[in-house]
């Protein structure tokens, strides 16, 4: 243990150059599993995650089995039961999740790093990781309660409008579903096909491990060979196969008896990594993305009282993700609305932003760089998302860089080519007038 | 006030130097409160005001009023157009927002840690010099309309919540909701905000929070340059509106359009601020059980009704010790594919019966208390979330310093004393249900006469 006058120097030594960006160190386990470290020894807490590319994009027929083999892990292993493993976990102070989204299913653990407490979390987690054993109980539970989470979406109108609006982009391709499946798959889904998917995708050569927080480098390396020493390496998951474009205009209307009508509007988007994202990044700021300031904001709010919420946003994955526009208003207002948002994006295609709003969204963009790496848990994000995409490990340094080379013409060019307005997916669900 | 006793002031002693506050406080001349944390962690620093004002503050007829002044609050001042605000914040790099409660209103930017000047001197601005045109008021009832029915309208579990706050709560302003009944939004008009604005908002009903990569001295300066020089205001006395003692259960049942049952239960219980001293204890020990109930995955009723019985889908608590009113401990919970709302109720009693009689094992509350301490780390990973205890518990009425005793107090909560609370204050008496029963989503005709109402 240090003594606390030898923190208080280390403190000191830290604020020196703290206040550049995060150091990332990368290098390869044992067994081919890509490591991202950043230290960060001002508070005795560390924060590990370990991302396999085995999102529910990796379902294949059996939609559903990605988020549910992610969610079974632990729920047993080692031959302790759920219960015990909680127990295991909180015992210390630590706190494991689990999620899969499309792209990633991550195993994350926040733990103090006191000597003990860590080694008892870490134990843990390796086990949950590598020795699960699928239980045929917690297996039908937890199908039930994905079936329940079901009949939860059918009451909300936001729920309803993204499962819609997700199918009619993507069509044939694995990012038409969400993660949890659905009824009819989810029922059908068999502990074996979970663990056969398990065996497939949660092996080293798949993995990313994220650590951030008061260890050092030695100590990293040592926490991230031990984790995955006794996965097998298999093989990395191939690339998704492309997303075909858009062929024409798509309008769903859904009726729910709710009071307001739920409004989202999109088209493909754009991949990690993707050459236009600068560009389309900062147009996308001006346009529905800097919140109180934007020009959506604006146009529906400001100027129009039609909604509380008001965005647009682009969701870079692997593929193609989607580049979505959203409201909500009362039902006799939405074509109203519906209008003003199209007219909104249609003139800001068309005619791009001006050099004011282009100035004041590379202000805010690069004057408030530092409050995106404020805290471990953003440093983390940002290292999952380096790490997982394979982004440049430089991402973070160039990043305001590339906002401030960005011009009006790029912006303008990128989305007349990338958003065609008439092949809109719109999707409205909500009451009658 | 907090009533502090002595073997938890000598056990504070004894905690590892968890929480070593780095704060400063300081008031100006004209009563404005100033606190400063300095955390140097990440060069970035986060500016709170927080005003001693929110929906337990109003009456009837202009519910929601303190929210809806949170909106106005961006539509322009003497000095600034509507949104000008937020467009200086923005182009200085900043993120804003603000929050409504019950015990607060507060605004909020995260800057660049040099910044901060330009935080100081919009949040000066419109502490005393906000500008309530009726036309912005009336585009932004709009906004505000359309919120309460993305929030609640639309939501069942929301509404529901909303019904069972109005029944728990007789005459205590906790019976009304934050964002206000639809009529009363409706229906404010400029003279109930302006009214309001002049009431509350001045530098002696306000607190400033500052936490971030800052110099405490520095930051003194600049809030004297900035607020110094406001002037104080008699800010209205708040009637106490003890909620009248409840004397039977209460039973309510909303139908709403929805898929799913759900059921809420609440109990009368005390908080930190309302408790007599000699009772001190008592909102701690509430906490706990609140995590042996519910803290993780590990606790009972994830335990025993999720995973064991397998009664409910989904079950949570929800208690807080730091509200200004005396409030509920409530549990919420989905019932699993089959099960009754009955069964379930009788699944969650049964837990609570148990309490009454068992003591909880040594091996569960030092589970809890592990996780008390370890969350005292992890919560200091975020300057915001720090900025937020300390504002939250500035403005209810309680001291931030009890952020620190607060983990000393947790961990001297006994086995006994669960079993004491539980067996006070988990009775029928002071208990009130309310049960959502799903209408089916297809029956739309219902639901559209209502929103017909909802109109201006």
């Amino acid at each position: 243990m240090l003594s606390r006058s030898l923190i208080a120097i280390i403190g000191c030594l830290m604020t020196l150059n703290i206040h550049a960006n995060p150091k990332i160190e990368h290098w390869l386990t044992a067994n081919g599993t890509r490591v991202y470290f950043t230290a960060a020894p001002e508070l005795p807490m560390l924060d590990i995650s370990i991302v396999f590319d085995a999102g529910s994009a990796r379902d294949g027929e059996d939609l559903g089995s990605a988020l549910m083999t992610n969610a079974i892990l632990n729920e047993g292993a080692i031959g302790l039961n759920a219960d015990q493993i909680a127990a295991k976990f909180e015992d210390v102070g630590a706190r494991f999740s689990s999620s899969s989204q499309r792209d990633m299913a991550l195993l994350s653990l926040r733990s103090l790093t006191d000597e003990d407490e860590l080694k008892a979390a870490l134990t843990m987690f390796k086990s949950v990781l590598v020795r699960p054993d699928f239980p045929q109980g917690a297996f039908e539970r937890i199908k039930k309660q994905i079936l329940i989470g079901f009949q939860a979406e059918k009451q909300s109108s936001a729920a309803i409008a993204s499962r819609v609006f997700y199918s009619e982009l993507y069509g044939n391709h694995p990012y038409a579903s969400m993660s949890s499946g659905d009824e009819e798959s989810v029922k059908q889904l068999t502990l074996k096909s979970l663990k056969a998917f398990y065996r497939q995708y949660y092996v080293s050569k798949n993995a990313v491990i994220v650590l951030v927080g008061a260890v050092n480098k030695q100590q990293a390396m040592g926490i991230a060979e031990q984790l995955v020493s006794e996965l097998p390496e298999g093989q990395r998951a191939k690339p998704l196969e492309e997303v075909q474009p858009i062929l024409k205009a798509v309008t769903k209307k859904i009726d729910h008896p709710t009071t307001q009508t739920h409004i989202l509007m999109g088209q493909l988007g754009m991949s990690r990594g993707d050459a236009d994202y600068y560009p389309l990044y900062v147009g996308n700021h001006i346009l529905g993305g800097s919140g109180l300031v934007s020009r959506l904001n604006n146009e529906i709010r400001e100027k129009r009282g039609l909604s509380y919420s008001v965005y647009s946003y682009y969701h870079p994955m692997q593929q193609l993700g989607p580049f979505q526009l959203g409201l909500q208003t009362k039902n006799s207002q939405a074509d109203e609305a519906l209008q003003v948002l199209k007219d909104t994006l249609r003139s800001f295609v068309n005619e791009g932003a001006t050099e004011e709003e282009l100035t004041a969204a590379k202000q805010n963009i690069t004057g408030g760089f530092a409050l995106r790496l404020d805290s471990n848990s953003k440093i983390a994000g940002y290292l999952t998302m380096i790490g997982f995409y394979g982004l440049p490990l430089d991402y973070l340094d160039v990043f305001k860089a590339h906002i401030n080379d960005v011009t009006i013409e790029q912006i303008k060019d990128a989305y007349l080519r990338r958003i065609n307005i008439d092949k809109m997916i719109t999707v409205m669900v909500g009451g009658k007038k | 006030m907090v009533a502090k006793f002595k073997q938890i002031i000598s056990l504070a002693l004894l905690l590892p130097s968890i929480a070593i506050a780095n704060v400063s406080e300081y008031r100006l001349d004209n009563g404005l409160k100033l606190i400063v944390k300095e955390d140097h962690r990440a060069p970035v620093v986060v500016s709170q005001v927080w005003y001693k004002v929110g929906s337990s503050y109003e009456h009837n007829g202009i519910t929601g009023v303190s929210h809806m002044l949170e909106h106005m609050m961006f539509k322009g001042t003497e000095n600034l157009a509507p949104n000008e605000f937020s467009q200086i914040i923005a182009a200085n790099g900043g993120r804003e927002n603000a929050f409504t409660g019950r015990d607060y209103t507060a605004y909020f930017q995260t800057l660049e840690k040099e910044r901060l000047e330009v935080s100081f001197r919009l949040e000066a601005e419109r502490m005393r010099k906000l500008v309530i045109n009726d036309a912005e008021l009336i585009k932004e009832q709009l906004v505000v309309a359309e919120e309460r029915r993305m929030r609640t309208d639309d939501n069942p579990r929301a509404l529901l919540r909303e019904a069972f706050n109005a029944t728990a709560f007789l005459n205590s302003p906790y019976h009304h909701p934050i964002i206000g009944w639809m009529s009363d939004i409706n229906h404010y008009q400029g003279n109930d905000l302006r009214q309001w604005y002049q009431k509350w908002y001045a530098p002696n009903n306000a607190t400033v929070v500052v936490v971030g990569d800052v110099i405490a001295k520095d930051v003194y300066s600049l809030a004297k340059q900035y607020f110094g020089f406001l002037k104080a205001e008699e800010t209205a006395q708040l009637k106490p509106q003890i909620e009248v003692s409840q004397k039977g259960k209460r039973s309510i049942e909303v139908h709403a359009p929805a898929e799913l049952p759900y059921l809420l239960m609440g109990w009368k219980v005390p908080v930190i601020k309302t408790v007599a001293e000699q009772a001190a204890w008592e909102p701690y020990t509430l906490d706990v059980l609140a995590g042996i109930l519910d803290g993780g995955n590990s606790a009972r009723f994830s335990r025993d009704l999720v995973r064991g019985s397998q009664i409910a889908s989904v079950i949570g608590v929800g208690y807080g010790p730091f509200s200004r009113l005396a409030d509920v401990f409530t549990i919420s919970a989905t019932p699993a594919q089959g099960v009754t709302i009955n069964e379930l109720q009788h699944a969650v009693i049964s837990q609570i019966d148990l309490l009454k009689t068992e003591l909880v094992s040594e091996e569960e509350l030092k589970r809890i208390k592990a996780q008390v301490v370890a969350s005292a780390v992890y919560e200091r990973d975020s300057v915001f979330y720090q900025a937020m205890q300390i504002g939250m518990l500035e403005t209810v009425g309680l001291d931030w310093r009890l952020s620190d005793e607060y983990l000393a107090n947790i961990q001297s909560v006994t086995a006994e004393q669960i079993k004491e609370v539980v067996n006070k204050y988990f009775i029928d008496r002071t208990l009130t249900v309310a049960e959502l029963i799903p209408e089916s989503l297809h029956l739309e005709q219902a639901i559209n006469s209502e929103g017909a109402n909802d109109a201006l």
